[in-house]
């Protein structure tokens, strides 16, 4: 959906990746997810009086990672600045952000849109900072819990060029970001949990206008979904406003989902006056070309180099590809596939897309739920390589497989499906069935070629499904005949 | 035994002439006797010490420990000791007990074994030149009651010149240490910015503030500041640098040391009488062999102004903290977030607090800090280079510590900017962050004289050394307020 005709929207994203490190930005607090209200919250945490930080080198390396990802400058000499504000959830009174020298600027990500076009949307910026503690209201009368657990975790802010035109654009742009963290290895992308935060800017401009119009900020949208939906209600919205006379308010606002409308928060005319100035208990961070170097060498494949060796590699169709490489985690478990099973990457690729993502997704597991490990599916395409089942049986075997009845070799043990390769055992049951059934014997023999499936089904039938497809073919061929 | 140096003490204890736990009684019946004219001490700890004390004995009788292992010593209140309150002088931390300890508390009691009398007095939030703001009331000078000691560290130094702990703690922001230390007759020294750990000493200002010592003498400081010192991992502005031996370094002679007087320093403001006291000693020095030239520290003017913008700012996003949520003063019968914060730091913070939060505030605001805080810290920038620029030329420098003697209780608290001046000549010590310290060199009218030597980064050994072979060869050091001998 774009803008209403004559109209253009200029969007901006700025989102809030945690970083995955073990402990907080700047203290040695733990960092994981879903503990009991302050229970990770060292002195630090808590600002206490007299506490100093001190920067947790993985957070820096992660930040750095993610620069190099989407070929952005690292700085040479990075300032960590304190930004003042008084809320219950941020200890200090101020929160160690970067301002003026921020770890990592002018970066890019290409998206692709509807029709095979690329865009190129600029990022900023990203700078490393420490996120805050939470405010509880629901349970407390009167009253806010404040849970800091969260206080200190370190996140990275990612902020983009306003390049962005409309919802879907930025959707584009939120998933290739999301799949690229997560592909790094430095934030789980967890939106559930707030691992990863968007913020949208919009504002809208008649076409041809030069200057930008009057901008919102909408914060905390949680899903693409929901991405989607805000910024399409906001883009409506402000053409509504201004076509009826009226003025943008500079503002923050909250998207509403239940309504699917946003709503102001607050004016951001009045908005604090961060007092930004470099925090004077961390020194300035030096990254040299040889630090850059050793963090590059660490760097895992990313999706799009992954997406077209898979193409190359595996000779597999682009779509297939994408498919196989859209997590880290499935792009890892279908090349343990290929290499455990000598099998063709090409039917490797079929399983993996089609039956297992298939009983995957209707289940509602992740890959790395998967009952069907890597190994197992590689030992069951083995088995078909080895002639023990055919492909027919082995889709059994896969069912049952998925139901937790143990590796390929002992489903086939257990339920005798080991293929019927004898060719006299196949054979004889070919002879039973043409003595059995003269009359389709004779109707083919005079020409009723069709009646080939019937027989090749009654050899199938009398074997229980076990004798080799190839070899039934080929024997009920010659003694079909005439 | 209150007269006893940290080496004799130390003696005395390996001789079994005398316990820890019996120094330490000792000091506890002093406190209890005397303090309440000094109003040194916030909170004492007498059942710490004396377990303390037992430790320190066992650890004796070993024939373990070190030169300050049994030694009693007070604490400056600012210092976060855990399990014990730490006020920092302010009723906003009057009911706080700190959950932890600062590494300077570790290293002086777990690692060297002195033991804690108690906490003392300050000028609030380490914001005063005079202990006067302090919300435990102030501090009295024992070399005359009707006067102040000096400040912050008011309660360290008057302890101590009192003969109610051997030596105390003490933190310089500005002066901090030193200033006080000249007007109560004690050696009191500042060390360079990042030898010593600053976590868990309660921030006032970041980039200026730094632990040191008061004490009778230069050795005796140098026996507490060889402890303090060194390299913490927990705080990332304290550097990693091996401590000289500062002991070792005491004995060296000053022959041939040059020594520059800054002219700026001998201008209008010095009082006539510690004018005098000050060439005296330099007389003295020359006789040891030091060589003195003059030198200049043409940005000497812009140093009160300059750290009467930096002080404020960070001191006023360092006390953000406090706002009545997690700790410290809350104040009763709030209904709203902004009247827990308003009511709470109102309540908490005193006048001194208050004026300098909103001065930070406003440097630090938009449109103000290009102007203010940006500014400052380039002119702080030009301070430092005049001392790069000596410190190619001489040694040392020398100066008064303070424009003149201890003045009467309430004589400045209505002029703020009066009071501010009291820092004129130790304040650029620390936004160049080099070591300086404070020994006595005579009275005038029965009230002590300090006279101050600062050194280049590092140079704490140097400047013991100067101060010990200055008290080798003169007595000021040794005298003592006579109500309190």
């Amino acid at each position: 959906m774009s803008a209403p005709a004559g109209w253009e929207a200029v969007i901006g994203l700025e989102i809030h990746c945690q970083l995955q490190t073990k402990s907080k930005i700047f203290s040695g607090a733990a960092t994981a997810y879903g503990a009991a209200p302050n229970t990770q919250a060292d002195a630090v945490t808590l600002g206490m009086p007299g506490v100093l930080p001190v920067l947790n080198g993985d957070a820096l390396r992660m930040a750095v990672k993610f620069g190099l990802s989407v070929g952005a400058q690292i700085a040479e000499r990075c300032v960590f600045a304190r930004k003042h504000y008084f809320y219950p959830d941020l200890p200090k009174g101020y929160q160690i952000s970067q301002y003026e020298l921020p770890i990592v600027f002018k970066g890019h990500m290409d998206i692709e849109l509807d029709g095979g076009v690329t865009k190129r949307i600029g990022i900023t910026r990203a700078h490393l900072e420490e996120d805050a503690g939470k405010s509880l209201h629901e349970g407390f009368i009167g009253q806010t819990g404040i849970d800091l657990n969260r206080a200190g975790t370190p996140l990275i802010e990612i902020v983009s060029e306003p390049d962005i035109r409309t919802a879907a654009e930025a959707v584009a742009y939120l998933k290739k970001l999301h799949q690229l963290v997560v592909y790094l290895g430095i934030c789980d992308g967890n939106m559930q949990e707030g691992s990863f935060r968007c913020d949208a800017n919009v504002s809208v401009r008649k076409i041809g206008a030069e200057k930008f119009g009057t901008r919102t900020e909408t914060k905390n949208v949680n899903s693409f979904r929901y991405v989607e939906k805000a910024i399409e209600y906001e883009i409506g919205r402000q053409v509504e406003v201004i076509e009826a006379g009226g003025k943008i308010i500079q503002e923050t606002r909250l998207f509403d989902p239940g309504l699917g409308e946003t709503r102001s928060m607050r004016v951001k005319e009045d908005a604090n006056d961060y007092r930004y100035f470099p925090d004077p208990d961390l020194l300035p961070v030096v990254v040299t070309s040889g630090d850059i170097e050793k963090i590059r060498a660490t760097m895992p494949e990313l999706p799009e180099a992954k997406r077209d060796r898979f193409v190359a590699q595996y000779e597999l169709t682009k779509y297939d590809a994408a498919v196989l490489t859209a997590e880290a985690a499935l792009a890892t478990f279908y090349e343990t596939v290929v290499k455990d099973s000598g099998a063709d990457p090409k039917i490797c690729a079929n399983w993996v897309t089609t039956d297992l993502l298939g009983a995957l997704n209707k289940a509602g597991k992740e890959i790395g739920d998967s009952p069907v490990t890597a190994g197992m599916l590689a030992g069951m395409l083995n088995r078909i390589g080895d002639k023990t089942i055919s492909g027919k049986i082995a889709k059994d075997v896969f069912e049952a497989m998925l139901a937790g009845e143990g590796d390929a070799d002992s489903i086939i043990k257990a339920k005798g499906l080991v293929q019927i390769t004898d060719e006299g055992a196949i054979e004889k049951a070919i002879d039973d069935v043409m003595t059995k059934n003269p009359g389709q014997l004779a109707d083919y023999r005079s020409g009723k070629d069709k009646l080939f499936g019937f027989f090749v089904g009654q050899v199938m039938k009398a074997t229980q499904g076990k004798a080799n497809p190839d070899a039934v073919n080929r024997l009920l061929k010659q003694k079909l005949a005439p | 035994m209150h007269r006893l140096s940290i080496r004799d003490m130390g003696a005395g204890l390996r001789a079994k002439k005398f316990s820890s736990s019996e120094l330490v009684e000792h000091y506890l019946r002093r406190i209890q006797a005397l303090d309440s004219r000094l109003n040194s001490f916030v909170t004492v700890t007498p059942d710490r010490a004396r377990s303390a004390a037992a430790a320190a004995d066992a650890i004796l009788a070993r024939g373990e420990g070190g030169p300050l292992t049994g030694i009693p010593l007070a604490q400056k209140d600012i210092f976060c000791t855990e399990g014990v309150r730490t006020a920092c002088g302010s009723k906003m931390l009057d009911n706080f007990i700190a959950p932890y300890s600062a590494t300077v508390v570790k290293k002086l009691h777990d690692d060297a074994g002195a033991v804690m009398l108690g906490k003392c007095n300050m000028d609030e939030f380490a914001m005063g030149s005079s202990n006067e703001t302090s919300f435990y009331g102030p501090v009295k000078n024992p070399w005359d009651l009707t006067r102040v000691p000096g400040g912050s560290s008011g309660g360290s130094v008057a302890a101590v010149a009192a003969g109610l702990a051997p030596v105390a703690t003490a933190t310089d922001t500005g002066g901090s240490i030193r200033q006080p230390a000249a007007l109560t007759n004690l050696t009191g020294i500042k060390p360079t910015y990042g030898r010593v750990s600053r976590y868990g000493m309660i921030a006032f200002a970041s980039s200026l503030d730094q632990a040191g010592v008061v004490a009778r003498s230069a050795e005796d400081a140098a026996f507490v500041l060889q402890a303090m010192s060194g390299f913490d991992p927990l705080d990332s502005t304290s550097v990693d640098r091996p401590v000289d031996d500062l002991i070792g370094g005491l004995g060296k002679s000053v022959k041939g040391l040059k020594i520059g007087l800054p002219k700026e320093y001998f201008a209008d403001g010095l009082a006539t009488g510690a004018r005098a006291a000050i060439d005296v000693a330099i007389a003295e020095l020359t006789r040891l062999g030091a060589e003195f030239r003059e030198i200049s520290l043409p940005n000497s003017p812009l140093s009160v102004p300059t750290y009467y913008v930096v002080a404020p700012a960070e001191a006023s996003s360092n006390l953000a903290r406090f706002d009545g949520v997690r700790y410290g003063h809350r104040a009763e019968g709030v209904k709203t977030l902004e009247e827990l914060y308003k009511r709470s730091r109102g309540e908490g913070f005193g006048a001194e607090v208050q004026r300098r939060i909103m001065i930070g505030t406003y440097v630090l605001s938009h449109g103000y800090y290009d102007d203010y805080y940006l500014k400052a810290q380039q002119v702080r920038k030009l301070i430092y280079e005049d001392f790069r620029r000596a410190f190619a030329d001489v040694d040392l420098v020398l100066g008064p510590t303070t424009t003149d003697v201890a003045f009467k209780l309430g004589a400045k608290t209505n002029d703020p900017v009066a009071m501010y001046l009291n820092d004129i000549y130790t304040i650029a010590a620390n936004l160049a962050g080099i070591p300086a310290l404070s020994v006595p060199c005579g009275f005038v009218d029965g009230l002590p004289v300090g006279l101050q030597l600062m050194g280049n980064f590092f140079d704490e050994a140097r400047l013991l050394n100067v101060a010990h072979q200055y008290q080798q060869a003169t007595d000021w050091h040794t005298r003592a307020p006579k109500e309190f001998a």
